[in-house]
């Protein structure tokens, strides 16, 4: 101790204390950075596979080297996809979006285009551009350590603004519109929240923590499994749908019978 | 019609024989004579039940409002014993697992409790709620009927009136139980509420403070809104019903034109005991269809909204079809406001709230304003046929497209994402709708009667056109035309004639271009001589037709088939 004392004036001991410092910084920053590393494993064999379908389904749009194409205009094509992560590729081309059918405010849900190994694997080979939120654990997803009430309150405070306090889905400006979260995959719930993909805002992990995330999905499945207990649920769109049936169901029935009792008697 | 009674001509030869020596006469005898003569109702029963009713299919949509309002008061007071107006806030322990353990005001959760835990309380919950917004689809419906057949012309025009008022007190009743749940929705309708108070000038904050009792949502309003909603209100629509039907008695009921009905007979069925059968009937079948619906259809799911809590506002959130009209001019107007002296005064509400003002008072003054314009003082008891009065007919739909298209406003998100619009656009497409859509509702409208006008007026003159064409020995060519019975050509002639005025003697210039435009594009009714010259005409024709046909009107090949 004492011959590192006596050297504490030494010209190189600035230096030596700056590295300390770095790596001291960067390896608690590495240490607490959430979800950046790589959850899945991929070979790179995935990712050669990924490349290939990449080159051949988005290219045109996102650029060969995935970095975001403009047009003569200067308006995006796609965007870059470098540090987007494998839980935005298995959000866009899991639920059928992307490839995208044709552009316009936003692109809608679609039977998936690639199979479940295709979407690995070109979630593999974007991950590799650059690190990004990785697929979610199975512990995420798993609700039977969620909690729905929580949930509920979380969804009605950040997402039915759009969403619908039912998760029927709601309209955006221009077009645009948050589409219904009732009956979809718990992993690409979390994605969403994860990714904000399209017009939706990113939750990530340090707004909402994964456990509320998984809190969120646990809420929607409540929903869906409690189904509609007053019957049938018109959409669960509120008291429009329920108006327009007063009028148009409910009115003829009632029209039909005034018009069987004014009907003089033959 | 033979069977009909009429008030003036009572028909003696229709008597039901009636076996006055059974038991059961006997002992309804002994039993009413016992009764009247402690209560001497016997001469009302019998003015009642005497009471003649004409019967038309139309007539029937303010009975259909009466016994939703009964269902109304019958669902209502099995609700009171379970619901619990309360803003306390207590910690959900309830079955519904997706709210367990989340706080709330006592008033949700009793609401949940209705829905998840008292036997029936669903059911009851859904049908207060179906009757609710049925209740009001009859009432508008019958206003319509009652306005574009003017049946609010004297002596009716204060039953309009106590009418239009019932139908004001409807949309407090729906409003304030819309509210009483305390879920998200209808607290995101009380501070619409609480905004549009906000932004009367000067009084508006005190107006909010009194009436929550301090700042929103406070702890008082759930309270105070069940006090209006299950005695205020309810009390003041079951007094003005009253009021409505004893008028309804007192002026008779109105009839469609017809053979032998005049502006001073009813011909129909005596209330006793035909109408009293069918209006008895009708009510079970109201209640049925209310009950199927309510057992069937889900409404208001307010365990899918949340506790109350003032930050969440959901997509979609929207108030009871007959409120949505007051939310679309909100939806409409840009968001106009201006500082006059440091203070904020909010065009973008005070705005909508005046056009509010203004559609329903010209709804509320119309017949006293149609009145002014004809200058006509007599009774009416017949209906006018829609397109016999071609202004009013025309102001009325553009009354309703102006409402109807509030309310579209209303719902504009729903609708963006149902036919995949932009809602911005849409919104303009409205707003310019609003001002276009009634003017352009009321010329089409106006020249559709007109043109039906036109149409009964040829139908009257002529008869029905049979498509058979005779060509004579002379080259002509001759429809046959098959006269109209003098009773169906009755309705078509009967109707009251009104002509522009020109101002002075009395007449101010303002009258007289009000009466140049409810009538200067009239139909010069059928006149006596008119009808007939056409009828000697379609005599000589008939005789050259059956002169060249020998008084057969088929077709060669007709012949041939035969």
């Amino acid at each position: 101790m004492k011959a590192l004392a006596a050297r504490r004036h030494h010209p190189m001991a600035l230096l030596v204390i700056l590295l300390l410092a770095l790596v001291a910084t960067g390896g608690l920053y590495t240490a607490f950075q959430p979800q950046t590393a790589q959850a899945e494993a991929y070979t790179q064999d995935d990712i050669d596979a990924g490349e290939a379908l990449f080159l051949a389904n988005c290219a045109t749009c996102h650029g060969v080297n995935a970095e975001g194409l403009q047009d003569a205009d200067g308006s995006t094509l796609g965007p870059s996809l470098i540090g987007v992560g494998a839980a935005a590729v298995d959000f866009q081309v899991g639920t059928g979006r992307m490839p995208m059918q044709h552009s316009g405010a936003q692109a809608a849900r679609k039977p998936p285009q690639m199979n479940e190994e295709q979407t690995r694997q070109l979630a593999a080979y974007v991950a590799s551009l650059g690190p990004g939120p990785a697929v979610p654990d199975e512990e995420w997803l798993d609700t039977s350590q969620g909690d729905a009430t929580k949930g509920g309150e979380i969804f009605r405070i950040n997402c039915a603004m759009c969403h619908n306090a039912a998760g029927a889905g709601g309209a955006l400006t221009r077009g645009k519109y948050a589409p219904p979260v009732i009956g979809l995959e718990p992993k690409h719930v979390y994605e969403a929240m994860e990714t904000g993909p399209q017009n939706m805002p990113v939750f990530n992990d340090t707004n909402l923590s994964p456990s509320d995330k998984r809190d969120v999905i646990t809420y929607l499945e409540t929903l869906e499994e409690n189904g509609s207990p007053g019957g049938i649920s018109l959409g669960s769109l509120g008291p429009v749908t329920e108006g327009l049936y007063a009028w148009t169901i409910v009115l003829s029935l009632l029209l039909g019978c005034a018009v069987w009792l004014g009907a003089k008697a033959k | 019609m033979r069977d009909h009674v009429s008030t003036t001509t009572p028909s003696a030869g229709k008597q039901t024989s009636i076996d006055q020596n059974s038991r059961v006469y006997k002992l309804g005898a002994v039993g009413g004579d016992w009764l009247d003569q402690r209560v001497a109702g016997g001469g009302l029963v019998k003015f009642i039940a005497r009471k003649i009713f004409p019967d038309h299919w139309s007539f029937m949509f303010g009975e259909v409002a009466l016994y939703s309002f009964v269902i109304l008061l019958i669902s209502g007071t099995f609700l009171t014993m379970f619901f619990d107006p309360s803003m306390e806030e207590v910690i959900y322990n309830g079955p519904y697992t997706a709210l367990q353990g989340a706080h709330m005001s006592r008033a949700y959760e009793s609401t949940l409790e209705i829905s998840f835990e008292v036997t029936g309380g669903l059911l009851f919950r859904q049908m207060h709620h179906w009757s609710a917004l049925v209740f009001m689809v009859a009432i508008f419906v019958h206003m319509f009927r009652v306005f574009f057949t003017g049946a609010f012309r004297k002596p009716r025009e204060l039953n309009w009136l106590v009418g239009f008022t019932l139908m004001i007190l409807g949309m407090v009743a729906g409003f304030s139980g819309y509210s009483l749940p305390d879920d998200v929705l209808s607290g995101n309708g009380l501070r619409v509420v609480e905004g549009l108070m906000k932004a009367v000038p000067v009084v508006g904050t005190y107006i909010v403070m009194l009436v929550f009792g301090g700042e929103f949502p406070g702890t008082d309003i759930i309270p105070r809104l069940f006090t209006i909603h299950i005695l205020l209100v309810p009390a003041m629509i079951l007094g003005l019903i009253g009021i409505h039907l004893v008028l309804l008695v007192l002026h008779k009921h109105t009839q469609y034109p017809g053979p032998g009905r005049t502006e001073r007979n009813v011909v129909g069925f005596p209330v006793f005991p035909v109408y009293a059968a069918k209006a008895g009937g009708f009510f079970f079948l109201v209640f049925g269809i209310i009950t199927l619906i309510s057992a069937t259809t889900s409404i208001n799911g307010v365990w899918n909204y949340g506790p109350y809590d003032p930050s969440p506002v959901s997509a979609g959130s929207q108030p009871d079809w007959y409120m949505l009209w007051t939310d679309g001019g909100l939806r409409l107007i840009p968001g106009w406001e201006s500082t006059i002296f440091g203070y904020v005064l909010s065009w973008n509400m005070l705005i909508p709230m005046a056009v509010y003002g203004l559609l329903l008072g010209v709804l509320a003054l119309y017949p006293f304003i149609e009145a002014w314009v004809t200058g006509d003082d007599r009774e009416h008891h017949l209906n006018d046929l829609p397109y016999n009065t071609p202004v009013r007919t025309g102001l009325g739909v553009a009354w309703i497209m102006t409402y109807l298209i509030l309310a579209l406003a209303a719902t504009n998100d729903l609708i963006a994402i149902a036919l995949q619009l932009s809602i911005n656009d849409l919104t303009w497409a409205l707003r310019i709708s609003f001002f276009v859509v009634p003017v352009l509702s009321f010329y089409v409208t106006k020249r559709l009667c007109l043109s039906i006008q036109r149409q009964k007026r040829d139908l009257a003159l002529h008869g029905e056109e049979t498509s058979r064409i005779v060509r004579t020995d002379t080259g002509d060519m001759i429809e046959i035309h098959e006269p109209l019975n003098e009773f169906d050509r009755w309705v078509l002639v009967q109707h009251d004639d009104y002509r522009p005025l020109k101002a002075g003697k009395g007449v101010s210039s303002l009258r007289a271009k009000a009466t140049s435009f409810f009538f200067k594009d009239r139909i010069e009714p059928v006149t006596p001589a008119e009808l007939r010259e056409a009828l000697e005409h379609h005599g000589h024709e008939k005789h050259v037709i059956d002169r060249v046909t020998g008084g057969d009107y088929r077709t060669p090949a007709e012949k041939a088939t035969h």
